[in-house]
């Protein structure tokens, strides 16, 4: 077992030292970059805390649909030849509400601010 | 390297622009390996003149296989510029005893091309509710340009675009089950060859329409112009991915399909609703795709930049709003 602090807490720690004391100091393109790199680590501190619950809850939808286990690359292999034969599709309602679930979860680690999302999260 | 191409340029502009005394001011704004833009002032006693340069610099020839190639590009943009159509006068065409590479010079239009700036600043306000209506005959007016003056361009056609866009997405080996149910859709959906094979100008998006306070000022990159269905480049202006943020308003975040489509017929050419809808899902999708891609250059190397790597984490923006498209939630 590894010690405490969590890879999380530790880069949420890096990501706001260099969002409030380094970003304000740095001017053109490496600013920009700057900013990019922050982005970066802040995705990492959401996939860090989500992953595990969304890939969970994902892994159970797919044994679920498709009647059989795997790791999940392989359910999600299985379900994207699936859709590609023709075997199941939007009339299946658990495919759709799969779906809408996992990219959801996506998106809530890698662009939370994205307009689509923002948009879909209210109407849920 | 500012003061050598400096000196370049100047001998270069000396031989076809009468009376210039040099060139200053050299800028790059873009560039990747095999291409690069520059901005510079041509000098002249009469006053100076913005100037653009786009070239393959010398020893980098072959384009990519989708890429129409420098020379045409030149040959689009003059012929869109004498149809009258907003776009950039060519003043020159890079020839061998130039010694720059393969290119063209074009005059500099000032203006805006950063859509966050473009879709919010007070200045472009009066331009905004204009623009789509106006995109829309621009684009009319690029696919009616006459075909026999048209350089050779690839032909493709929507069956070609949907094979290519799966190959390319099996070839990163990572399943996305959401890109599955987009190419079963446009496979079911493929609406076969258009009545008239047009010109397309293939990136018809922000980023290449200079935008000023008075409207659209030009049209550029021509870089991905083919022969194809003239509803693609509709569909492709109304991807989500090129809202940035306004998604109510489908035409690059500051209009409506309807306002589009107007000044499009408005301008003597019919619009498909149906083929632009397709486009527009094939659209997302191919946006998607790039952003895997960007991903996989980014592990390959040698651009090892946070910047590919982040845009791979994009590619998921494009799955919601397929889904939005293809399996909207009550």
């Amino acid at each position: 077992m590894q010690d405490e602090p969590t890879p999380g807490e530790l880069i949420k720690a890096v990501a706001d030292f260099l969002r409030n004391e380094i970003a304000p100091v740095i001017k053109g393109h490496n600013a920009f970059k700057l900013r990019v790199g922050i982005n970066a680590l802040d995705l990492v501190t959401r996939q860090l805390a989500l992953e595990p619950a969304s890939d969970a809850a994902e892994t159970a939808r797919l044994r679920q649909l498709l009647g059989a286990d795997g790791s999940l690359v392989e359910l999600n292999l299985a379900l994207s030849e699936r859709i590609a034969k023709g075997e199941v599709d939007l009339q299946t309602s658990e495919l759709s509400n799969h779906l809408w679930q996992t990219t959801m979860d996506k998106l809530a680690v890698d662009q939370p601010n994205y307009a689509s999302y923002k948009r879909e999260l209210g109407a849920k | 390297m500012n003061e050598m191409i400096e000196a370049e340029l100047g001998r270069c502009v000396a031989s076809w622009y009468p009376g210039a005394t040099g060139v200053a001011g050299a800028e790059k704004l873009s560039g990747g390996a095999s291409q690069e833009t520059w901005s510079f002032d041509i000098l002249h006693p009469d006053g100076n003149v913005g100037a653009i340069l786009r070239r393959a610099p010398p020893g980098y020839g072959a384009s990519p296989s989708r890429a129409a190639g420098l020379d045409a590009e030149a040959t689009l943009m003059q012929l869109a510029h004498d149809a009258g159509l907003p776009s950039p006068k060519v003043m020159h065409v890079l020839r061998a005893q130039d010694q720059l590479g393969t290119g063209f010079v074009m005059r500099r239009i000032e203006g805006e091309t950063i859509a966050r700036k473009i879709l919010r600043d007070a200045e472009f306000a009066g331009a905004r509710p204009l623009l789509a209506r106006r995109l829309g005959e621009v684009a009319a007016g690029i696919h009616g340009l006459d075909a026999a003056k048209l350089p050779e361009l690839r032909a493709t056609s929507a069956t070609k675009e949907i094979a290519d866009l799966e190959r390319e997405y099996h070839g990163f080996n990572w399943p996305r089950p959401v890109f599955e149910l987009a190419l079963r859709w446009l496979r079911a959906r493929d609406p076969g060859p258009p009545d008239r094979m047009t010109l397309v100008h293939g990136d018809f998006r922000h980023g290449n329409l200079i935008i000023g306070p008075d409207g659209l000022r030009a049209v550029l990159d021509w870089e991905l112009a083919h022969l194809g269905d003239p509803m693609e480049d509709l569909g492709w202006i109304c991807v989500n991915s090129w809202r940035f943020g306004e998604i109510d308003k489908p035409v690059g975040g500051f209009g409506s399909r309807e306002e589009l489509f107007a000044g499009y017929e408005a301008a003597g050419r019919r619009v498909d609703p149906d083929r632009v809808m397709f486009w527009e899902v094939m659209g997302t999708l191919r946006w998607g795709v790039m952003c895997c891609g960007m991903m996989q250059r980014f592990r390959a190397g040698p651009d090892h930049s946070m910047e590919r790597a982040m845009i791979g984490r994009r590619s998921s923006e494009t799955e919601i709003d397929l889904l939005r498209l293809l399996a909207p939630r009550a």
